[in-house]
């Protein structure tokens, strides 16, 4: 069979796959870097099938998405950083509700209004809640364009199976770059969800979408059923990549944009006798505390390297729990380093 | 019987034994679009009234299998516990974003909200003029008391000029609080708007006339025409700090005044026959 293999923007990748994965609806609001997803689906959907949605704000799009979700719809929306910030509300009561759906943040610099430059800043909005509440989300971070359209098929097969909003974090550079990418995924079948609002038909318990729970004797359960089923996720799905990592004395920890720099690197590291190597969280939540924990039993030092001022090294630092040092390196504002730059940090960090 | 008697109706904090009525002649009860828990409305509030014809509404239309609410923040909030259909709790102001979503997945279904003032005219105003504005086939409820309730009394986007609140204590200065929005108005310049009343249900003839209102309004959703906007002027005797009686006469001397009941926007006559068509086809 003749493959089906495209020059595509990550962006635009991840709105066929949408299509391919067969959604029922998107909702959303224009930001840069990421106006190429509800452009395609406004061209595709109406031949395609499906209900597109220009909402009047990224506030109104996660509500959109949550009603929809909770009337039984595979739904998703994407928006970037500002506008991913406005729909904090309604992704905690959808995580509440139980909804499924896939959100997607196409990462650009920050805070406030910042730049349309890719960035990662938002890793501690995604993984660490985000809204109010005790909540946390799947988070997958792509780092190729063919990964953007593979996870929104991992996506929602996740977010149906817990009943889980799923977050697909990139940025500005996975989104906007162009690159081969190969559609050959299995089509994603329809799950069944008894517990939508479809009306209440006859001998069918009644379906009530809410994250209301006013006895806090009831909240309280609610939070513990949630928080049962984050474990469950976390035993299950945690996700990562390795490179060169075996004999590595010298770690570095990066995901999407970050990991793909952070590759070169550890190639060059290595050219220069340096035994480097490289980990790659593609989940960031789960995140892949316990094989980085290991790791450290054999590494000397660990650097994460992020487009951001070290979020995720937090993250690094709890895995490795005291056992090596832990640095940071990166760049903010939207500037992306060099391969080299990288390295020349690296090596400070090594001889520190 | 005596089993019966012995009933015991699940609410929370609140238990009532079914009433013996051997020997007497039924001659009026609840829908049976009601479900048994007993409302928390303050007596006197026009909430319980509009949710009544609400459900009387529902169970002569008979589509009690095939409705879907959306229920606000506000006192309204637990609407979804009297009202024996499927439900969407929605976050506060979003109740016509979260109904688009349904309507647009699901257009075979009858799909309403219930909203106050705060939720509908101030914190969710955006998205209740753009749902309309898109004109999605959706029955909006509004329920106008001019008070935020459910917190206890704070000025809303409706309370009158002069109206002594929780947080306008020396009357609302419409200089500096601006002046109380007449939403009916306001939305039925929107060519999405296909129907919009302003209703109220303090007295029995209002009542009959804010039923028929609601009925008609979700009747339009046959059509797919657009949006039908039925707002209720209603009351807050606890907030108003007045017996139920005293706030009929407040409705009638000065909610009346500002915000006049009566059509603001009506179908047009095709339109109307068009729907008279369809009805008639689903007696067939």
């Amino acid at each position: 069979m003749e493959q089906d293999i495209r020059l595509m923007k990550g962006n635009e990748a991840m709105a066929e796959a949408a299509i391919q994965a067969g959604i029922d609806a998107y909702f959303g609001y224009p930001i840069t870097p990421q106006s190429e997803v509800p452009e395609y689906l406004s061209r595709e959907m109406p031949s395609r099938g499906g209900v597109f949605l220009q909402a009047e704000s990224e506030v109104a799009s996660i509500n959109m998405v949550y009603g929809a979700a909770g009337a039984g719809a595979r739904v998703m929306t994407s928006s970037s950083s500002p506008g991913f910030s406005l729909m904090q509300e309604g992704v905690s009561y959808i995580a509440c509700a139980q909804l499924p759906c896939l959100l997607v943040n196409v990462n650009r610099g920050g805070p406030g209004l910042g730049t349309i430059q890719p960035s990662q800043g938002d890793y501690f909005q995604a993984t660490k809640g985000g809204g109010h509440g005790d909540y946390k989300l799947i988070v997958l971070a792509p780092s190729s364009v063919q990964e953007m359209a593979d996870f929104v098929f991992l996506g929602f097969e996740l977010a149906e199976k817990y009943r889980t909003p799923v977050l697909m974090l990139s940025d500005g550079a996975i989104g906007q770059m162009m690159e081969k990418v190969v559609f050959n995924h299995k089509p994603l079948p329809k799950t069944d969800k008894p517990w939508a609002t479809t009306g209440k038909r006859e001998g069918k318990h009644r379906s009530i979408i809410t994250s209301l729970f006013i006895q806090p004797e009831v909240m309280e359960k609610v939070n513990i059923e949630l928080n049962k089923k984050y474990a469950e996720i976390t035993k299950n799905e945690v996700r990562l990549e390795e490179i060169q990592t075996e004999d590595a004395e010298y770690i570095i920890v990066a995901y999407g944009l970050s990991a793909r720099i952070s590759h070169k690197t550890v190639d060059l590291a290595r050219a220069k006798g340096i035994k480097a190597g490289l980990v790659r969280p593609i989940t960031l939540y789960p995140y892949p505390y316990d094989r980085i924990g290991e790791l450290a039993n054999k590494a000397k030092k660990m650097m994460t390297m992020e487009l951001n001022a070290g979020q995720m090294m937090e993250d690094v630092r709890l895995a490795v729990n005291g056992k090596i040092p832990v640095g940071h390196y990166g760049r903010l504002g939207g500037i992306i380093p060099s391969p080299e730059e990288v390295l020349e940090n690296f090596e400070k960090f090594i001889k520190e | 019987m005596s089993e019966e008697k012995e009933k015991i109706v699940e609410a929370p904090g609140c238990l009532t034994a079914e009433p013996d009525l051997e020997g007497y002649e039924l001659v009026y009860e609840k829908p049976h679009t009601f479900t048994d828990v007993p409302m928390h409305y303050c007596p006197g509030c026009g909430h319980s009234t509009a949710h009544k014809i609400l459900g009387e509404v529902i169970q002569e239309l008979g589509i009690q299998n095939n409705i879907i609410g959306v229920a606000p923040v506000g006192c309204s909030v637990f609407a979804y516990d009297y009202l024996d259909i499927d439900w969407q709790e929605a976050a506060h102001g979003r109740a016509t974003a979260v109904a688009t979503g349904i309507k647009r997945i699901r257009p075979e279904n009858y799909v309403f909200t219930y909203q106050g003032d705060g939720d509908l005219a101030a914190i969710g105003t955006a998205e209740t003029i753009h749902c309309i504005n898109r004109g999605e086939n959706v029955t909006i409820i509004f329920i106008n008391n001019g008070v935020y309730g459910m917190t206890s009394g704070q000025m809303a986007p409706t309370s009158l000029a002069g109206m002594k609140t929780t947080t306008s204590p020396y009357g609302r200065d419409i200089k500096t609080m601006g002046s109380p929005i007449k939403v009916s108005e306001l939305i039925a310049n929107l060519p999405g708007a296909f129907y919009v009343t302003r209703q109220a249900v303090h007295t029995a003839n209002y009542v009959r006339k804010a039923k028929k209102a609601i009925m008609n309004g979700l009747r339009y959703q046959k059509l797919g025409l657009g949006t039908s906007f039925i707002e209720i002027v209603s009351n807050c005797p606890s907030n108003w700090k007045m017996t139920p009686l005293q706030t009929i006469d407040f409705i009638n001397n000065e909610m009346l005044h500002y915000y006049p009941l009566g059509d603001v926007k009506l179908p047009s006559k095709e339109a109307l026959d068009a729907l008279a068509e369809i009805e008639k086809g689903e007696k067939k």
